[in-house]
């Protein structure tokens, strides 16, 4: 699947300038996106994740601000872009879908209103062809008897249809990109399998490329094609989804994998990683890792490169595992 | 199970009622048609918990697995049915037996934030109870929240720090300290690890784990991650809008479940060692505890529903030793 | 695995915590939060200046305004920077009746200082326990309290003061019961909608379960968590006290010429407006403005602080 990228993140740094230091959220991130691909952004609170979405979406606010690095969008160049540029590139080439989908729904103006106002602020089209498209996305979101549904109000939705609202919102201009943040974590498992389902299909049936941000691995082995584990700021392992989660190289991706309570482990004590994740603020000098990872030596004082593990694979450590090496460590003692 | 159990809930239901206000009561003078709503989070579960087990409670927003939790462990009050601690209908108790029941069941909160008072020290957080109760003199109070700390895996130098101050890992284990610390044989752990990131949520699984071997604890986990539940239980109770619709033991329920609702769960579960999966969800919406279906609450969504689902709820009863479904299509 | 025993070998965890190395308390937390506005630290050296005065105005006075052997009638009316037939200056003159301006402010900030905060604290007592009271109890006795408090909030601080101190006469005692009584129910909304929100959560559940008491729940649990909404609401309400009794004794209801306050400085200097003699009326105008502007700064800055919902 050598489709060529509709998105490519090059050495992104957004930093926040707060008043006890500068916090390195995202400290040199890169990835590309092929049409019709889902990548899997895989991370723990403060890991960046989160932040790189915005940073995508050009909405880092002050304190924050993206400070270097690349983000190529069908070939057009996003960083230095004008608050102008932004605003209509937003919803046209690039769309996110949030956790809450209260953030991109108005409480107090009815779903047509929003959804015909989306598509003229970027296409000069008559109101009944918005209306018409807004129908559609409607129904292609699985929304049922979406002619009720378009008149009425955000609270009149529950969770999960809300979340698909915003989905259908997202597509309304037929975005290349989607970024969506945690936008089943909020939800119920047979909620949140309903909006798996969805977006699966539409990825697969329009070709529209997806970032997927989660901390949940299982959603990510479930839904993308390749994936990118994020700590402290930075990208240390990416690669296609099985071969990831099968067998991991970093460290961190093996111990959070291990975290994942799973069939044949039951009962057993999970493999944790010991201490927790260093403060953005001071983050050590060399590997962010180190200091909970079992591996580490002198060499981890440098900071390790991104280094390809094999033409679809690429780590950042110094001492990776092999790919052969199993994902848990099976009935030892 | 000839030996008592530790815990036996008898019929326990749990009502909310919303009350008129003023300006509604005035709107039904004028003619208007307001009434009060009430919300049956909890409808007449049976169950039993017998001393060391550890029993999975499992359901989606909505099923009052939450209320059930905090019906047992004496934060509300069932409305109806009968709460057994060893034995004893834990509302006839008094005065000293009342209290030791009350503390012999301690409860680990979801959110790690509001879960700790944040004016207190963790060392008052922590002594405070035992203190109260004379299970330890003033002097006594620093080496017992020190030995607790240390049970949970955290430094005795952090008992004079504010909550604030720690992550929502620790803050968990304060917390879990905090319970320890009045000597529970039972814990009702409510959505414990939920808000916790993955890493952090083995740290405490496996603090769950070291505490159940080390002090025999029995644990009522309540939560809506199959994967954590399958992996801490023995046995599992799936409830679905106040109702119990399924109990059985881990390994049978994850091998065969019966009911359809239990099947529909566990078939969506996200599971790590699943790829590129094609999700199959069941239709429709978890509808509302306010005003739930006749008959039997899952029939909208149940692919099988057939007339009697509509009419009459199906009884919870037993369909192999240990196992309980509360489904129709088990009557042949 | 190895049944290990967590007191000998206590899994050590989270003890690699980043946290700071000094115990940061709630209190050192909250200075430097409030250090964030150079206005607002200035308004609170402002008001601690203003606050010494009032402590200290029988020391530092150049004279004692109510000491008649040292007031003269003869010094009466006497423009700022003149100075007295013994030499003594009078650096922002005299009044009516030959009184040190500056000394008769002094000792005016002292009263109205002191009835501002006696009734704020007072008010914030009964405020406080009605409050509490109501959103513990629930129910009935809710609905009763909180209507009383509407009705009370319907009605203007100044009518209610008025139409009680009609009734009690004047006197400092008599005023403070009525600055209580107009202000009171501020305290008991404020208190009742925290206590409302604290009670809800979990760390009550928890007190609950740990079998604690009703009243150690109320007074060591819920009540510390609703102090500060109580502080701000307290700033605020303490500058308009103060502005209530200089209205008030502007209109002669509040306190005897004895022991006159801002307000009845500036009643008194009314009546010389008129013939050019500004200075009476003027300056114990712009002392009691100077005192609400840095209170009411101040309690603009703690409620930033202190809102929960502006914190991260």
């Amino acid at each position: 699947m050598s489709k060529s990228p509709v998105l490519e993140v090059e050495d992104l740094k957004t930093h926040f300038f707060t008043k006890a230091g500068v916090a390195r959220a995202v400290d040199g991130v890169s990835f590309s996106l092929a049409r019709g691909e889902v990548l899997g952004l895989v991370g723990e609170s403060g890991s960046g994740k989160t932040v790189t979405g915005f940073s995508l979406m050009g909405l880092v606010d002050p304190p924050g601000r993206v400070v270097g690095g690349s983000i190529r969008l069908a070939g057009e160049e996003l960083v230095g872009k004008s608050e102008r540029d932004w605003r209509s590139l937003r919803g046209r080439k690039i769309a996110m879908i949030f956790q809450d989908p209260m953030m991109t729904l108005n409480p107090v103006l009815r779903v047509d209103t929003q959804m015909i106002e989306a598509i003229r602020a970027h296409e000069h089209v008559s109101e009944e062809a918005a209306r018409e498209r807004a129908r559609a996305a409607l129904a292609r979101v699985g929304i049922p008897s979406p002619d009720e549904r378009l008149v009425a109000y955000p609270h009149q939705f529950s969770g999960g249809m809300r979340q698909r609202v915003a989905i259908a919102i997202a597509l309304l201009n037929e975005p290349e990109v989607i970024v969506a943040d945690e936008p089943t974590t909020a939800l119920d498992v047979t909620i949140q399998a309903q909006i798996l389902y969805e977006v699966q299909k539409l990825c697969a049936e329009t070709g529209l490329a997806m970032i997927w941000i989660t901390h949940d691995l299982a959603v990510v082995g479930g839904l993308a094609d390749r994936v990118a584990v994020m700590y402290a700021g930075r990208i240390v392992e990416e690669g296609p989804v099985g071969e990831v989660l099968d067998g991991p190289l970093h460290p961190y991706t093996r111990g959070l994998i291990g975290s994942v309570p799973s069939h044949n482990q039951r009962g057993r004590r999970l493999t944790q990683i010991p201490g927790m994740a260093p403060s953005l603020l001071a983050l050590p000098p060399g590997c962010s890792f180190a200091a909970r990872c079992p591996r580490a030596d002198a060499a981890c004082t440098q900071m390790p490169e991104l280094v390809s593990a094999s033409d679809r694979r690429g780590v950042r450590c110094h001492h990776p595992h092999r790919p052969d090496e199993p994902a848990y460590e099976g009935g030892s003692a | 199970m000839s030996k008592q159990p530790l815990l036996r809930l008898e019929g326990v239901s749990k009502r909310f009622a919303k009350r008129l206000d003023t300006a509604e009561k005035i709107v039904n003078l004028l003619g208007g048609d307001r009434r009060e709503e009430v919300v049956h989070a909890v409808d007449r579960v049976s169950m039993e918990i017998a001393d060391g087990e550890v029993v999975g409670l499992v359901g989606e927003s909505g099923c009052g697995k939450s209320t059930l939790g905090r019906v047992v462990a004496g934060v509300h009050a069932a409305s109806d049915g009968k709460v057994y601690w060893r034995g004893k209908d834990v509302s006839t108790l008094s005065g000293a037996e009342r209290r030791d029941a009350l503390l012999k069941i301690q409860m680990i909160f979801q959110d790690p934030m509001s879960s700790l008072n944040p004016r207190m020290r963790v060392r008052d957080i922590v002594g405070e109870a035992p203190r109260v109760h004379g299970l330890i003199s003033a002097g006594e109070v620093d080496d017992y929240v020190d030995k607790m700390l240390l049970r949970v895996g955290l430094d005795p130098d952090f008992r004079m720090r504010y909550p604030h101050q720690f992550s929502g890992g620790q803050r968990q284990r304060i917390g879990i300290a905090r319970a320890l610390a009045v000597e529970p044989d039972f814990l009702v752990c409510d959505e414990s690890i939920a808000a916790l990131d993955v890493s952090i949520q083995a740290q405490v699984l496996n603090l769950f784990m070291d505490l159940r071997e080390d002090l025999g604890l029995t644990y009522l986990f309540i939560s809506h991650d199959l994967g954590v539940v399958e992996h801490l239980s023995d046995r599992v109770v799936i409830m679905y809008l106040g109702r119990v619709v399924e109990v059985a033991p881990t390994e049978e329920l994850f091998a065969g479940p019966n009911h359809p609702y239990a099947q529909a769960l566990l078939d969506e579960v996200p599971r790590i060692d699943t790829r590129k999966r094609v999700f199959q969800p069941i239709k429709g919406e978890i509808p509302s505890p306010i005003n739930p279906p006749k008959g039997c609450h899952f029939h909208p969504r149940c692919p099988h529903a057939f007339a009697r689902c509509r009419e009459e709820a199906p009884a919870l009863r037993e369909i192999a030793p240990g196992r309980l479904s509360a489904c129709h299509l088990n009557d042949g | 695995m190895s049944a290990s025993d967590p007191l000998d070998t206590p899994t050590v965890t989270d003890t690699t915590a980043a946290l700071p190395a000094k115990v940061d308390t709630p209190l050192r937390r909250f200075l430097s939060d409030y250090a964030d506005s150079p206005l607002a630290v200035g308004a609170a050296a402002v008001l601690f200046l203003i606050i010494l005065i009032a402590i200290f105005a029988p020391w530092i006075s150049p004279q004692d305004p109510y000491d008649l052997a040292t007031v003269s009638i003869f010094d009466a009316r006497m423009p700022p920077g003149s100075y007295a037939m013994d030499g003594t200056p009078f650096l922002l003159g005299t009044d009516g009746a030959g009184r040190d301006l500056l000394s008769a402010i002094f000792y005016g900030l002292r009263i109205s200082l002191s009835v501002g905060v006696a009734s704020g604290i007072i008010a914030i007592i009964v405020g406080m326990s009605v409050g509490l009271a109501a959103a513990y109890a629930g129910g009935r006795t809710e609905n009763l309290i909180m209507r009383v408090v509407d009705l009370q909030l319907s009605l203007p601080a100044v009518l209610i003061a008025l139409i009680l101190l009609a009734i009690l006469g004047k006197g400092v005692d008599k005023i403070i019961i009525a600055l209580v009584v107009a202000q009171w129910a501020y305290y008991a909304r404020t208190v009742r909608a925290s206590a409302l929100v604290e009670r809800r959560r979990e760390y009550v559940e928890a007190a609950a379960c740990l079998g604690l008491g009703h009243a150690r729940i109320i007074f060591r649990h819920i009540l510390p968590n609703c102090v500060a909404p109580l502080i701000v609401v307290g700033t605020v309400q303490t500058a308009h006290a103060i502005a209530l009794e200089a209205t008030l004794s502007f209109l002669g209801v509040g306190l005897p010429p004895t022991e006159p306050s801002l307000g009845l400085l500036i009643a008194n200097g009314f009546d010389y407006m008129l013939s050019g003699k500004y200075w009476i009326a003027v300056f114990p105008g712009v002392a009691l403005l100077i005192t609400i502007v840095s209170i009411n700064m101040v309690g603009d800055q703690l409620r930033d602080v202190l809102n929960p919902r502006l914190q991260k």
